[in-house]
């Protein structure tokens, strides 16, 4: 489903990733962890082809990205959920406002649009705050609004880009469990973190990044404080 | 569609003051296009008029005998290149002049026919023609003054031409202030929501999906400035129509038809949706890369 065959990304002298390769298969659950720096969110941006690789070759679906038109771009940005690091929601739009988003942009009815955004909001535990604005939200509920845009638009492959980057670790435990809820209905989950707590207790597959090299790639992985590139 | 025509609203409401400076600029601009195109029109009907009636006028003298002026017909016919002859006495003179001043008692009390000349309108069969007619009527001894129309043509013409040249100059530059404004004005917008339509990128959006909105708040511009604009000269046109009818009494100019001025709003509202949107289309592509 996604394939990463020898990638680097370059920012003019700054190297961001060195020759990274994986395969992600439908259904998986993925986290992808290391430090700040060392690639996690460039995989992500490169995913949702925001970012050209520099060198090698991405696969998404089938799809060589360097080499779909820029016209297919939204096409291939539906078929993927994206929960941002910075949240990217909309301060003067209502929870609710910010979740039918994605709807519209895919030209769904209203009557549709109520329907779905009242199921998502149920899922992700929002129900009750669809009329409130983003200020008026605690962090893991953000968060959650995140998600509930992430998924509505029935993306096979949602990337959550440190979603419990600011949350007490019963939240972020929430916050994942929520993202397992979401894994187990079959989709694909790619979530980058640096929180060890986390990736230890949940026991999925860990990619792990280090100064934009891959360290380790293991089934039921944990996240090895010690483990560094050299 | 009505997602993006609702939206589009959104942006406008919400920004009042520059929706009014774009709907100002281009209601000026299709103001005075709608003035150029209506004084353009007429004086272009007004030169047909003059060029269809080939038309020589000598006044007589008031000792002239019939006789002569018998004589002159009997010349003028013989060059071949008269179309029509019409004596004009002083009576019947008189009863023009009162035709023409029947609401102004003062004016007709003041005149009898004796003030007036007997005339000889001579049409000739080309306009060209016209010049060596003159010169015939000039040369009759009891022939006072001639007035022939090639020179009224002519100053008109020029007149004409000097005040399209003008207007499309005139115009031309409105027209690019207006675009300009529109540009700037969405160019704000966009650099305003620059957040949302990041995340509409990241979350799948088309171009066509940003960039409408935009787009039919600048249609909406120029759609408006048309209207308004055509409104107003409308309504200016209503208003001087009748002194207009009085000043240029004989000439078939007035009223203008409904048919013309719906025309004019037509194309205009065309240019409208057209200045408006491609001022829109420049300002999302510069600030949208």
């Amino acid at each position: 489903m996604i394939k990463f065959d020898k990638v680097s990304k370059k920012f003019g002298e700054v190297v961001a990733l060195q020759d990274v390769s994986f395969k992600i298969e439908p259904g998986e659950f993925v986290f992808l962890i290391g430090p700040s720096g060392a690639g996690k969110t460039t995989i992500a941006k490169l995913i949702i082809r925001e970012y050209l690789p520099s060198e090698g070759t991405i696969e998404i679906v089938g799809m060589d990205l360097a080499k779909i038109p820029r016209k297919k771009i939204p096409q291939l940005r539906r078929m993927i959920g994206t929960v941002f690091q910075d949240l990217k929601l909309l301060a003067d739009r209502t929870v609710f406002e910010n979740v039918a988003m994605t709807l519209k942009v895919l030209g769904e009815k209203e009557e549709k649009i109520s329907e779905e955004v009242a199921n998502v909001l149920k899922l992700v535990g929002l129900t009750e705050r669809a009329d409130f604005f983003p200020a008026q939200l605690a962090g893991g509920e953000l968060q959650r609004v995140c998600i509930a845009r992430a998924v509505i638009g029935k993306p096979e492959i949602i990337i959550a880009d440190e979603p419990t980057g600011n949350l007490d670790i019963g939240t972020a435990r929430q916050i994942v469990k929520l993202l397992k809820k979401i894994n187990e209905m079959g989709k694909t989950i790619i979530m980058a973190t640096h929180n060890f707590e986390i990736v230890n207790t949940f026991q999925e597959r860990v990619i792990q990044l280090d100064k934009g090299k891959i360290i380790s790639d293991k089934k039921k992985g944990r996240y090895n404080l010690n483990e560094r590139s050299s | 569609m009505k997602d993006h025509l609702k939206t589009a609203w959104t942006h406008i409401r919400r920004s009042p003051y520059q929706a009014l400076a774009a709907v100002g600029i281009m209601t000026l601009t299709f103001f005075l296009s709608s003035v150029v195109v209506l004084v353009a029109a007429g004086s272009q009907t007004l030169l047909r008029f003059f060029e269809t009636r080939p038309q020589v006028t000598a006044f007589f003298k008031d000792e002239v005998k019939m006789d002569q002026v018998e004589d002159l017909k009997e010349r003028l016919n013989q060059t071949g290149k008269v179309k029509e002859l019409k004596y004009v006495s002083k009576e019947e003179a008189l009863e023009i002049y009162k035709e023409q001043n029947k609401s102004d008692p003062l004016l007709l009390e003041m005149v009898t026919a004796n003030i007036l000349p007997a005339s000889l309108e001579v049409s000739t069969t080309d306009i060209a023609y016209l010049g060596e007619i003159a010169q015939i009527l000039r040369q009759q001894p009891g022939v006072e003054e001639v007035i022939f129309q090639e020179e009224v043509v002519k100053t008109l013409k020029t007149w004409t031409d000097t005040l399209r040249k003008i207007g499309a100059v005139l115009i031309s530059f409105l027209g690019l202030i207006s675009f300009l404004i529109v540009l700037i004005i969405i160019g704000m917008k966009v650099a305003l929501r620059k957040e949302e339509i990041e995340i509409l990128q990241l979350i799948g959006a088309t171009n066509w999906y940003i960039r409408a909105p935009f787009i039919f708040e600048g249609i909406f511009y120029g759609v408006m400035g048309a209207i308004f604009g055509w409104g107003l000269a409308f309504l200016l046109l209503m208003y001087s129509t009748p002194f207009l009818v009085e000043f240029l009494a004989g000439i078939p100019l007035l009223p203008v038809s409904l048919l013309f001025m719906f025309a004019i709003l037509g194309g205009e509202i065309v240019v409208g949706i057209f200045i408006g949107s491609l001022g829109s289309l420049f300002a999302v592509k510069r600030y949208l890369k």
